[in-house]
C-alpha cells in the first residue's frame, strides 16, 4: 500500500451515563468530513444512531458521570470488554455540570426534583474513580475536529496528544479582547487549550470545561483576581462550574 | 527616499482610495476596557472612516500578518503506490496602514531572521513583498519604551511613512509602488518650513518618553546573571499562557505539526506560532523537557529579546512597544525585570567589593 501499512477500523462504542447526550451528538457533526470520519469506524454500539447492538467493541467512548449504583456496575462491564476507555467529554473526564449535586444534601435533591417519588441516587463520579480511564477527551461539548484528529491518530498508530498550554494562545491568536481588561473572570490562562477559544471569541469567560492546562500556575492566577479586585465569589463559581479545578482551588 | 508633503484633506483621499481598491487592514476600535480606556486592533477596514488614524497602539501585533498564528506549510498526497508534496508561497496583496515605526522596526528584525539568513522563509517573503505598508508616527504611550531600544524612529521596511506636521502629512516615499500612487493625488515638496515642522514633530515624540530602560551592556549583563534568582522571582508570576509572545511584533519561534487527514489519503504539514513560556516549548522526544520550571523558560525569552540568538546576529529583537507588558495579566513587563537584574547587579557590586579606602 502507498502508506507502507494497511490500516483497520476502530471497533468502537459509544455509551451515555449522567449526561446530556450532547458530545456522542457531536460525533455526528461537522459534515464537510463525516463520512471519511465514518469510514474509520466499526461502529458496534451506539444508541443515538442505531438500534443494532454488539458487544464487540475495542474501544468505548463513555460520556456522562456516575450517580447511581446500576451505572457503576454497567461501566465495569463495559471496562471488561474495551482494550481502550475513553473518557468522553467533560462529565466524564471530571464529572462536569452534573457535580453541582455533590454540593448539596441527596435527600433534600430527591424531594426537590422527584416529590414523592422513590430516587436511587448517589454522588457525582467521574469516570477514572471508578475505572481505569486509557484517554480523555475533554470539552462541553467534545470539539469534533479534535475528536477527528485522535480518532485518525488510534487508528494510524500514532501518538495521541493533547494541547498541554492554556486556552489564552488560541484566543490571542482570534485577536481577541483580554476579557480580563473588560473587568471580567475568564479561566483560559488555567484552561487546557483545544477549542480553539470558542467561548471567549464570543465574549463569554472559559469556565474551563476542558480542565486544567499542564502545570498551571493557580497561585499566580489566584493572585491576579485578587489584584484586580474580582469577586472571589464568582471565581468560586466558575472553578466550581465543571468540577475540573478539584484540588487545584481551596476557598 | 523621496519626500513629500500631502495635506490631512487629500490625504483622506489617497487612503480612501486605497482602501476601496485594495484588501486592506487598519487600526480600528474593539472595545473599551474596564476602565473606559479604548482599545484597538488591526482589523479588515473598507473605506478611510473606518481607520482610528487617532489610535494609541493595538493590543496585538500586525506580526500575523507575515507570520500567521497557524500557516500550512506543506500538503502530502498520496496516490496508488507514490506520493507528492505540495507547497504553495501563495500570499495575496493586502494594505497595511498605521503602523507604527516601533511595528516597523521589528518587520525589519523578522526580514533579518527571516530572510537575510541561511535558511530565507518563502513564506514569510511572499507575505512581505505582497504586503504595503503605511506607516504613522505618533506620540508615545506612557509606558512605550522604543525610545531606549532605539526604535522610535525608523527609516527603512515601509512603503511609505507619515508624520503628522499640522495640516499636512509629511510623507517619507521608499517605494515606487507608493510614489506612483500618489502621481494621482495632490502632493508637493516639503517647503524650508514644513522641514522644520517634521524636526520639530520628531523632537516633540522624542522628548515624550516617560519610560526609559538602561539597555547598555544588557547582553553581557544577561549572560552574567544566567543564574540569578530574578529570574525565579518572576517566573513564580508567570501564568505560563504565551500571551506575552502572541502580542509581541517580533517573537517568531514556532511549533511543527503533522497531521493525516480524515480520508488518510493525505496529510498537511502546519507551522504554529509558539512561546518559550509554554510549558512543553523544550520538551523532545521522549518527553524530556530541559525547562521544565517557570523561572527557566521566562529567562530564555528575555535572552532571546534582549541578548539575541546567534541567527539573529546577536541583535536584540525587543523593538520597545511593551504589548508584552501590557497584555501580561501578571504583570511582568520588560522594564521591571530589566531594572531587577540591574539592581540585583549592583546590590552585589556594593556587597562584595568594599570601597577603596582614602587615604
Amino acid at each position: 500500500m502507498h502508506k507502507g501499512t494497511t490500516f483497520e477500523k476502530l471497533k468502537i462504542a459509544s455509551f451515555d451515563f449522567t449526561c446530556c447526550e450532547g458530545c456522542q451528538l457531536q460525533l455526528a457533526n461537522r459534515e464537510s468530513t463525516l463520512t471519511d470520519f465514518l469510514d474509520l469506524l466499526d461502529i458496534r454500539n451506539f444508541r443515538e444512531i442505531s438500534s443494532e447492538q454488539h458487544n464487540d467493541y475495542d474501544i468505548a467512548l463513555i460520556e456522562g458521570s456516575i450517580s447511581r449504583p446500576d451505572e457503576v456496575e454497567r461501566l465495569q462491564a463495559i471496562r471488561r470488554q474495551a482494550k481502550t476507555l475513553v473518557a468522553f467529554g467533560t462529565c466524564a473526564c471530571f464529572g462536569g455540570v452534573n457535580s453541582l449535586k455533590n454540593r448539596f444534601s441527596l435527600n433534600e435533591l430527591a424531594v426537590e426534583v422527584y416529590p414523592g417519588m422513590e430516587v436511587e441516587t448517589g454522588l457525582v463520579k467521574k469516570i477514572s474513580e471508578v475505572v481505569k480511564v486509557d484517554l480523555s477527551i475533554p470539552g462541553c461539548p467534545v470539539n469534533k475536529e479534535e475528536v477527528e484528529r485522535i480518532v485518525v491518530s488510534l487508528v494510524t498508530g500514532s501518538q495521541v496528544t493533547l494541547p498541554k498550554y492554556p486556552v489564552c494562545i488560541e484566543c490571542k491568536a482570534q485577536i481577541n479582547t483580554c476579557l480580563f481588561d473588560l473587568g471580567e473572570i475568564c479561566l483560559g490562562p488555567i484552561t487546557r487549550a483545544g477549542c480553539n477559544a470558542v467561548c471567549t471569541t464570543g465574549k463569554t469567560p472559559c469556565l474551563g470545561c476542558r480542565g486544567p492546562a499542564e502545570e498551571i500556575n493557580m497561585a499566580a492566577f489566584l493572585e491576579l483576581v485578587k489584584e484586580r479586585g474580582l469577586s472571589e465569589n464568582d471565581l468560586r463559581e466558575k472553578l466550581a462550574f465543571y468540577n475540573a479545578f478539584e484540588g487545584l482551588y481551596q476557598p | 527616499m523621496i519626500y513629500k508633503v500631502i495635506s490631512k484633506a487629500e490625504f483622506k483621499r489617497f487612503i480612501d482610495a486605497l482602501v476601496r481598491n485594495n484588501s486592506s487592514f487598519g487600526p480600528r476600535q474593539v472595545d473599551s476596557d474596564f476602565r473606559g480606556k479604548a482599545l484597538y486592533q488591526f482589523l479588515p477596514v473598507a473605506s478611510f472612516d473606518d481607520i482610528a488614524l487617532d489610535y494609541t497602539a493595538t493590543s496585538s501585533s500586525a506580526k500575523h500578518f507575515f507570520l500567521p498564528f497557524r500557516e500550512e506549510l506543506s500538503r502530502f498526497i498520496f496516490h496508488d503506490e507514490d506520493w507528492e508534496q505540495q507547497i504553495t508561497y501563495d500570499a495575496n496583496p493586502i494594505v497595511l496602514i498605521g503602523l507604527r515605526p516601533c511595528d516597523i522596526s521589528a518587520l525589519n528584525i523578522l526580514d533579518d531572521v527571516l530572510l537575510n539568513g541561511h535558511y530565507p522563509s518563502p513564506y514569510y517573503l511572499a507575505k512581505r513583498k505582497n504586503t504595503f505598508v503605511i506607516g504613522m508616527d505618533h506620540l508615545p504611550l506612557p509606558d512605550c519604551f522604543c525610545k531606549s531600544m532605539n526604535h522610535h524612529i525608523v527609516s527603512s521596511g515601509f512603503n511609505l511613512f507619515c508624520s503628522d506636521i499640522g495640516e499636512e502629512y509629511y510623507l517619507s516615499i521608499n517605494s515606487s509602488k507608493a510614489f506612483n500612487f500618489l502621481k494621482e493625488f495632490d502632493t508637493r515638496d516639503p517647503l524650508d518650513e514644513e522641514n522644520c515642522r517634521l524636526a520639530e514633530r520628531r523632537k516633540l515624540i522624542s522628548n515624550s518618553f516617560l519610560t526609559e530602560i538602561d539597555v547598555t551592556g544588557l547582553p553581557s549583563i544577561l549572560d552574567i546573571e544566567f543564574d540569578s534568582p530574578v529570574w525565579e522571582k518572576w517566573g513564580n508570576k508567570c501564568l505560563n499562557c504565551g500571551t506575552c509572545a502572541m502580542v509581541c511584533p517580533s517573537c517568531y519561534c514556532y511549533s511543527v505539526e503533522e497531521s493525516m487527514e480524515t480520508n488518510l489519503n493525505g496529510a498537511v504539514r502546519q507551522k504554529k506560532l509558539y512561546s518559550c513560556n509554554l510549558v512543553d516549548f523544550a520538551e523532545v522526544a521522549g518527553g524530556h523537557n530541559f525547562r521544565p520550571k517557570n523561572g527557566d523558560r521566562l529567562k530564555y525569552r528575555y535572552y532571546h529579546q534582549h541578548r539575541g540568538f546567534a541567527e539573529n546576529d546577536n541583535q536584540q529583537i525587543c523593538v520597545g512597544c511593551n504589548r508584552c507588558g501590557r497584555a501580561c495579566l501578571s504583570d511582568i513587563n520588560p522594564k521591571n525585570v530589566i531594572n531587577d537584574l540591574r539592581m540585583e547587579k549592583e546590590s552585589c557590586l556594593t556587597n562584595v567589593l568594599s570601597s577603596p579606602c582614602r587615604r
